[in-house]
């Protein structure tokens, strides 16, 4: 039974994260239906801003606890400025051209991410500081649930309150709804297409950088090539989940954290990545709009 | 002239990426050793470099503006160079039969280091040629493409380790193999749209990959297979100089027979079909074609191509591993198709002799090899989305 529950909330943890990141990718669906290759590497790059920034700080002589917030807060800008960057030169020039078109722009943009990390760093797995500290109060349920899990949890649900609230309450918000809805129309009324664009963007740029802190301090090393497989599940998570849905991507990496939790907890851990990849098959092929997304009929 | 806002426009940016690239390029930390490099002169680079390419940047989203214009007033642009050769009979005829004796005469001028990169050329020609069938005709971004090579490669790897089977007889199996694998995996994905489309094959080819990686008693496990035989000609063995020869005339044979077959192809009906279902699926039902077939036939012949390489990639190296199997080769043989000019059969070669080739002739360049692949496919699908050369249409001219 504990092990059942230690499954549960691994998975729960694996899935917030993962969350985080397929946030990104159902927003940017969303509004502009591209699936944003990129965006694994957005992820990457937060994790390694982080990891930078942790190590300078403390060797300038800074308290834990500073080291923790303008470390996370480096990375987040600078996934921030990344996605913002590259949403400017890879999509926005192709914004009326054929859908192939910028989906491949995406994974040239993907693989030049992966490879600019590879030179200017190291291609070494490199050990990341675990940046949150051992609570008291957890000490008797150590065994099922460390304090990295109860962060991780409480931060990634706390940034989807916030998220739900920008959407829903927000001028942006309304916004960013009426570009996902029709563009044409939005930009009719008033809206400033260009910039919705960029702030979706940067705000699913935030999130990835987010999960990228949280995951590396957890799993405590990371590389230049931790986004490409992050990235997929990710997506899987939003698939699954119905995309361009944003509960649904939440929905779905849940239901993804926990299969993989289990599927590694009583199958094999050798295949972790085929249940994920064979999960995705499995749900395009039978339930391609997801378990929250909508079949929509296309007029001609 | 340059005016000064367009100045002050460039020195923004470069004051961005300097923002930008400050952490990653600058700094370098060595988290065991707690020591951290820095790295200033890199980001004079990178303020330099971007102040100059934003004007490039400029410039070509200009001349790309223009030349939209044009196209929209019906102007029609100058006919490139190499069109107007292929063209002419009276430039035409020279040219192949140069090219003709070069490829003859390579291997016995050249080392035989020379002839083995020309040979790995020559299967990523085609390679191309193949996934330009699904990419480019059919338009179907297959991500996974290097899945079919696997299948290939690993069938003669095993078909040779436990029954001893030679390279002839496991060619036209392995090509088998890899239409059979095309139309199993292609089946229950091309239902779906453009971009799932693209997913799903990346996550398939992803799958093969770590189940060769895992499942040892089948394939060996990372380690891989070694010592497979070389082909042979009638049961003669070749010694390895010869051996390289012979195979990089296999491979030109290989390269001749594919471009007469996807020629051919391109102007029957399926290939029509291909063309018209890229452009608009709807419309393509309307007319009657069927779908899932059309596009499975697609599926299924660029595999076969894969399979076929992949046997003989099998065979050249003598030694294969999942290593070699990886998305980066998928995206490798991508960006061979998206470079040349997708559809285009003259562009799939050119594409893929630069991409190959280069890198190996710019030793200096190698290890950027991967990172210029990357800004390639970026800056060819934002300023020429039709590649190099682009894929002419076939139209009825009607002559009075």
């Amino acid at each position: 039974m504990e092990y059942f529950l230690e499954l549960i909330l691994g998975g729960l943890t694996r899935g917030s994260i993962y969350a985080l990141i397929a946030l990104g990718y159902t927003m940017v669906y969303g509004i502009i239906q591209l699936i944003n290759f990129a965006h694994g590497e957005i992820y990457m790059i937060g994790a390694f801003t982080a990891l930078i920034f942790t190590s300078v700080l403390t060797l300038l002589g800074f308290n834990e606890i500073a080291v923790i917030v303008l470390a996370s807060l480096a990375a987040v800008i600078y996934s921030s400025a990344y996605g913002y960057t590259v949403e400017k030169i890879a999509y926005m020039p192709l914004r009326r051209a054929s859908r192939l078109s910028p989906l491949i722009s995406a994974i040239g943009m993907s693989i030049f991410l992966q490879n600019y990390v590879l030179l200017a760093q190291t291609s070494d797995f490199l050990p990341f500081p675990n940046l949150i500290p051992e609570f008291e109060f957890i000490k008797p349920y150590r065994h099922i649930i460390s304090s990295p899990e109860i962060v991780i949890l409480i931060t990634t649900s706390t940034a989807m309150i916030l998220l739900t609230f920008l959407i829903k309450f927000t001028r942006t918000g309304k916004a960013m709804r009426a570009t996902a809805q029709d563009r044409n129309m939005a930009m009719l009324v008033g809206v400033n297409v260009n910039r919705v664009i960029s702030i979706t963007f940067v705000i699913g740029s935030a999130l990835a950088a987010l999960g990228g802190v949280l995951i590396a301090s957890h799993v405590g090393q990371i590389n230049f090539y931790i986004g490409f497989v992050a990235g997929i599940k990710a997506f899987t998570a939003a698939v699954l989940g119905g995309i361009g849905s944003i509960p649904g991507a939440v929905l779905g990496a849940l239901v993804l954290g926990l299969t993989e939790s289990f599927a590694t907890g009583y199958v094999s851990s050798d295949y972790e990545d085929v249940f994920a990849f064979g999960l995705l098959v499995l749900i395009l092929i039978f339930k391609p709009a997801g378990i929250l997304g909508r079949v929509t009929a296309r007029k001609v | 002239m340059i005016k000064a806002q367009e100045i002050k426009k460039s020195f923004l940016v470069s004051l961005w990426f300097m923002f930008l690239t400050f952490p990653i390029m600058v700094i370098r930390v060595n988290p065991i050793e707690k020591f951290v490099e820095w790295r200033w002169k890199n980001m004079l680079v990178v303020g330099i470099g971007s102040f100059l390419l934003s004007f490039v940047w400029r410039y070509m989203l200009k001349k790309k503006e223009a030349g939209e214009k044009r196209a929209e007033t019906g102007e029609s642009g100058k006919t490139f160079l190499i069109q107007r050769i292929l063209e002419e009979r009276r430039f035409y005829i020279p040219l192949v039969t140069g090219l003709t004796i070069i490829a003859v005469a390579f291997p016995f001028i050249f080392s035989m280091y020379q002839t083995s990169i020309m040979t790995t050329a020559l299967m990523y020609i085609v390679l191309g040629l193949g996934l330009n069938i699904v990419v480019g005709l059919a338009g179907l971004l297959d991500l996974g493409y290097v899945a079919f090579y696997a299948v290939g490669a690993y069938s003669y790897a095993l078909l040779n380790y436990h029954f001893g089977l030679g390279f002839w007889s496991v060619l036209p199996i392995g090509a088998v193999l890899g239409f059979i694998f095309g139309v199993l995996l292609g089946f229950p994905v091309l239902r779906l749209q453009g971009d799932y489309l693209a997913i799903v094959t990346l996550g398939f080819g992803e799958i093969i990959r770590l189940v060769l990686e895992n499942w040892n008693e089948f394939s060996f496990g990372p380690s891989g297979i070694a010592n497979i035989d070389r082909p042979g000609f009638f049961g003669i063995q070749f010694s390895l100089q010869t051996a390289s020869i012979y195979l990089y005339f296999l491979m030109i044979g290989l390269v001749i027979f594919t471009i007469i077959v996807v020629n051919r192809l391109q102007n029957s009906r399926i290939g029509r079909a291909w063309i018209a279902l890229r452009e608009d699926e709807t419309a393509c039902q309307a007319m009657g074609i069927d779908k899932t077939r059309t596009k499975l036939r697609a599926f299924a012949l660029g595999a076969t191509w894969a399979g076929m390489v992949g046997v003989i990639f099998a065979a050249k190296t003598t030694f294969i591993n999942p290593a070699s199997f990886t998305f980066l080769e998928s995206a490798m043989i991508l960006s061979i198709v998206v470079l040349g000019g997708m559809g285009s059969i003259l562009g799939v070669i050119i594409g893929a002799l630069i991409l190959i080739l280069l890198p190996e002739y710019l030793r200096a360049f190698s290890d950027y090899r991967m990172l210029l692949f990357g800004a390639i496919m970026v800056i060819m699908m934002v300023f020429r989305p039709q590649g190099i050369i682009a894929n002419i249409r076939r139209t009825y001219k009607f002559n009075e």
